[in-house]
């Protein structure tokens, strides 16, 4: 499949480490996609993680960037990239030649660990290709669950498809318009896949003429009840709302990419490129929506396979070291692996010990609270259960803390003013989490809608910012204004608020303009 | 293997290097060039390109850390470093400061043509070739002054060996003629340095830090236009208040000096210097003066237009006087020149106002092609 694959093939003692580790994570209870290893030269290692991992993908100086910076830092020794692993069935996964047999070992028992919740995390089936990218019911699914997610090829399919316009087109045309569509590259529904077909209405359905509710009322009361002026009110209210959805789109659109394909005036090769984009970025979507799960899991089964069943005494010290480097919280930032892995470990220790529930929440007791242990023993089911239905909002508004948020000394910061540095805001734990969700929340982005594509009934397009305590940055925001007027052809609205003031920023393809509304 | 990231990956270097010639006066002007050049690659730190975005502003947002500290305290690294969290790798957050190598070729190649600066006209003084002896090999005839002993030692010592006569407890070695290497030489014939720029600056107490730091980032872009155009480049500098010196470059910048404006002085030092060691006609001459326009006297300005009238100007390519704005300087000197030399095109004159005139007044020396 891959270019690679006959070259990069495991020599034979690292394939059976590989039997080794699977038989030993199978054992432990998870359950992963088919597992390809290939073996890169730090080269080849950049190329494909520059190019988001996967070997082929469409040609774009973005990724150029990427691998410049991965191999810069590689030769000035700043980091190197252990592995990588694909959400794909089968499941490739990529490990650093000349890394010591070690190291070799824990990124496959890493890699089993990411792939397990691959398959088993809910979020990820929105990258099912066999059902559409929708799925009606992502919890439940069957026993031979075993779907169609040949993303390499569908990338690969992808990038052959743009190479074909570059060679109509050119190269300058194209890389131009998929600059702008990548400025709009977040501009998409996270939850799409879960919303379920829009209900179409009957296209043969008869229209019916507008009926007035009528209060009961006997023949002779009828003109008391349900007076002229009252039923004529009553109509005039109808038709009102029959008017308001003739809206288009009836409802505010989050998935923007989504209705630029549908309505923008796009040229053939516009409009395919604008599509591969978009069902790339959903590709990513559930990694980003489940970085602090994926990684906490996979190095909560990293550990416990190697110290458990795996290492021999001779290798345990060269782990530690390479353990404890992925652990490292570095200069106070929050290290997702850590941050997963320590709350997946809580989860495990408080189900085992019983310490959920309503008795548990009400004991006022810290002495009881402290040696509270009802020897359930269900923190296993329960993080199984965890690493399935979960996603990293959910994950940490549901199991974080204040007990967690104490003991991990987590805090939140924010920027000062007056010491032009970021200071250290607070330790309460309502405000730290509330900081930490919002961080996570849309991944970081702001929500954006389509509000009306036919705004002051001119055919221009008008966005909707909802504003939810941060401002936009004003500059990228008038640089995608750009991007969006290129797509759609008509001059561009944004609603939003800034510094307090509602405003509507506007760009029609020659200035920027920007005009503060009344408070509504 | 060819990658196929090569293609994606030197796009991008176009791209960086389209975003170097769109932002070059901004790093004239930044003046950080300079602290980095090594010895013939200038790099460059450029930001990685950000594809704009949807996003919060920076600042606003701040974050949430693990560690230790009180409410108040820093957090941990750099002031402005932000410390991010549940980013995905590659969707970095703020300006990565991404080094870029260019050659001094290439940067004044980007120069030159941001500037539309035009190829300086040959004076067809540029031909000169010096001869030079190197000693590369040994031979076997040559004068006995340059008789390789250790090879000849050896020759014989084989000889002796081979021919049984020689006798482990009285190691005696006798060369033959035969035995005797020589040094042999090559003439190679190497370009001559041809062109020489006399740099002259005023440090009299008027000019300050600020200043100097102008002539300084000046003084590096014209270097690096005139390498590109000269094969060999040498730099003088000259130093002036009351009076002149030559120093070296590390003094040039850096000296201080409080007494008055005696311009002629830097004049008649300058050539001196042309008489003594660079005949006009082998070499391409350059002089660059800086000061802040305040001369001790009218008639020490009427000295100098008669200097450049009289010793300078008839040998030299260009005589180039650039102004620097200081809050002492009366700036009368550059209106002195113009008044006398307004028709002659050999000297140019360039106000300096502040950092971001650099550029300007670069075109204006250089612009000329002379």
């Amino acid at each position: 499949m891959s270019e690679f694959a006959l070259k990069t093939a495991l020599p034979a003692y690292l394939r059976a480490e590989q039997e080794r580790i699977q038989k030993v994570a199978a054992e432990q209870g998870l359950d992963f996609f088919p597992i390809v290893f290939e073996i890169l030269t730090y080269d080849q290692m950049n190329e494909i993680a520059a190019y988001g991992g996967f070997p082929n993908r469409f040609p774009h100086w973005r990724f150029g960037m990427e691998y410049e910076r991965l191999s810069k830092s590689y030769e000035y020794g700043l980091s190197k990239i252990y592995e990588m692993v694909i959400n794909n069935n089968p499941s490739y996964a990529y490990l650093l030649e000349g890394n010591s047999l070690v190291d070799q070992k824990l990124v496959m028992a890493h890699v089993c660990g990411h792939v397990d919740f691959f398959k088993n995390n809910f979020a990820f089936r929105s990258t099912d290709l066999d059902t559409g990218g929708t799925t009606t019911d992502p919890v439940a699914r069957r026993k031979d669950y075993d779907p169609n997610r040949r993303w390499i090829d569908k990338m690969a399919n992808h990038g052959s498809r743009i190479r074909r316009h570059v060679a109509r087109q050119g190269i300058n045309k194209i890389e131009e318009f998929i600059d702008h569509c990548l400025s709009l590259e977040n501009l998409i529904d996270p939850h799409a896949a879960f919303r379920g077909r829009p209900v179409r209405p009957d296209p043969d359905a008869e229209e019916k003429a507008t009926e007035i509710p009528r209060l009961r009322a006997k023949d002779y009361m009828e003109s008391f009840i349900n007076p002229e002026e009252y039923l004529e009110q009553q109509r005039k209210k109808i038709e009102a709302e029959k008017e308001k959805a003739k809206k288009f789109p009836e409802k505010p659109e989050r998935d923007v990419l989504k209705w630029l394909l549908d309505h923008a005036p796009l040229e053939r090769w516009e409009h395919d490129v604008l599509e591969v984009v978009r069902e790339e970025a959903y590709y990513f979507v559930p990694q980003m929506q489940t970085k602090i799960m994926n990684e906490g899991w996979a190095t909560y089964w990293h550990s416990r396979l190697m110290t458990e069943k795996i290492l021999d005494a001779s290798e345990i010290i060269d782990y530690a070291d390479n353990a404890a480097g992925v652990l490292a919280t570095a200069k106070g930032q929050l290290n997702p692996y850590k941050l997963g892995v320590e709350l997946f470990r809580n989860v495990e220790e408080r189900w085992d010990r019983g310490q959920f529930g309503k008795e548990w929440e009400d004991c006022d007791d810290l002495d009881a609270k402290k040696n509270w242990n009802l020897r359930l023993g269900l923190g296993k089911k329960k993080i199984f259960e965890v690493r399935a239905l979960y996603n990293d909002v959910t994950f940490i508004d549901e199991f974080l803390t204040p007990d967690f948020c104490r003991d991990h000394k987590l805090f939140s910061f924010s920027w000062s003013n007056r010491n032009e540095r970021y200071e250290i805001e607070t330790r309460e734990f309502k405000q730290v989490k509330e900081k930490l969700l919002f961080q996570l929340t849309n991944a970081g982005s702001p929500f954006i809608y389509v509000e009306d594509a036919n705004f002051e009934n001119r055919g221009e397009l008008l966005l909707k910012h909802d504003h939810q305590g941060l401002d936009l940055r004003v500059d990228y925001a008038r640089e995608v204004m750009k991007s969006l007027v290129r797509i759609w052809k008509r001059p561009v609205n944004l609603n939003t608020i800034g510094e307090g003031k509602p405003m509507m920023m506007r760009f029609d393809g020659r200035e920027h303009t920007t005009r503060h509304l009344r408070k509504e | 293997m060819s990658l196929k990231i090569d293609q994606d990956h030197s796009r991008f270097r176009g791209i960086v290097r389209g975003r170097i010639r769109q932002n070059l006066r901004k790093y004239i002007s930044q003046g950080e060039l300079i602290g980095r050049k090594g010895k013939d690659v200038v790099s460059i730190p450029i930001p990685q390109i950000d594809i704009p975005r949807f996003r919060f502003g920076d600042k606003q947002q701040g974050g949430t850390g693990q560690g230790q500290g009180e409410p108040g305290d820093p957090v941990g690294g750099e002031p402005g470093d932000e410390p991010g969290e549940g980013r995905q790798a590659g969707e970095g957050a703020g300006e990565h400061l991404l080094e870029v190598d260019v050659t001094l070729d290439e940067l004044a190649a980007i120069l030159g043509e941001e500037l539309e600066l035009p190829d300086i006209r040959d004076k067809g003084k540029s031909k000169i070739i010096n001869e030079k002896d190197r000693y590369t090999g040994v031979r076997r005839v040559g004068p006995e002054s340059l008789r390789h002993f250790r090879r000849t030692y050896r020759e014989a010592l084989k000889r002796q060996i081979s021919m049984g006569a020689y006798a482990k407890d009285r190691p005696l070695i006798v060369p033959i003629p035969d035995d005797k290497r020589y040094r042999s030489w090559k003439t190679e014939a190497e370009p001559v340095a041809n062109a020489v720029i006399i740099y002259m600056m005023d440090v009299s107490g008027s000019m300050g830090d600020e200043q100097k730091e102008i002539v300084r980032i000046e003084s590096f872009w014209i270097d690096a236009w005139l390498q590109r155009q000269y094969k060999g480049l040498e730099s003088r500098y000259i130093i002036h208040d009351a009076m002149a010196r030559e120093v070296d470059r590390d003094t040039f910048f850096h000296t201080r000096e409080s007494g008055g404006t005696m311009i002629s002085s830097a004049y008649k030092l300058c050539a001196q210097l042309i008489d003594d060691h660079y005949p006009p006609e082998e070499w391409n001459i350059y002089p660059f003066h800086f000061s802040d326009g305040d001369n001790w006297s009218m008639d020490d300005t009427m000295a100098c237009v008669e200097l450049i009238k009289q010793k300078i100007l008839p040998r030299v390519n260009m005589f180039a006087y650039g102004q620097v704005e200081s809050p002492y300087g009366s700036g009368q000197f550059i209106k002195d020149l113009r008044d006398h030399f307004s028709k002659d095109g050999r000297v140019v004159t360039s106000e300096i106002r502040d950092k971001d005139a650099i550029v300007g007044s670069i075109k204006d020396f250089l612009g000329k092609g002379n």
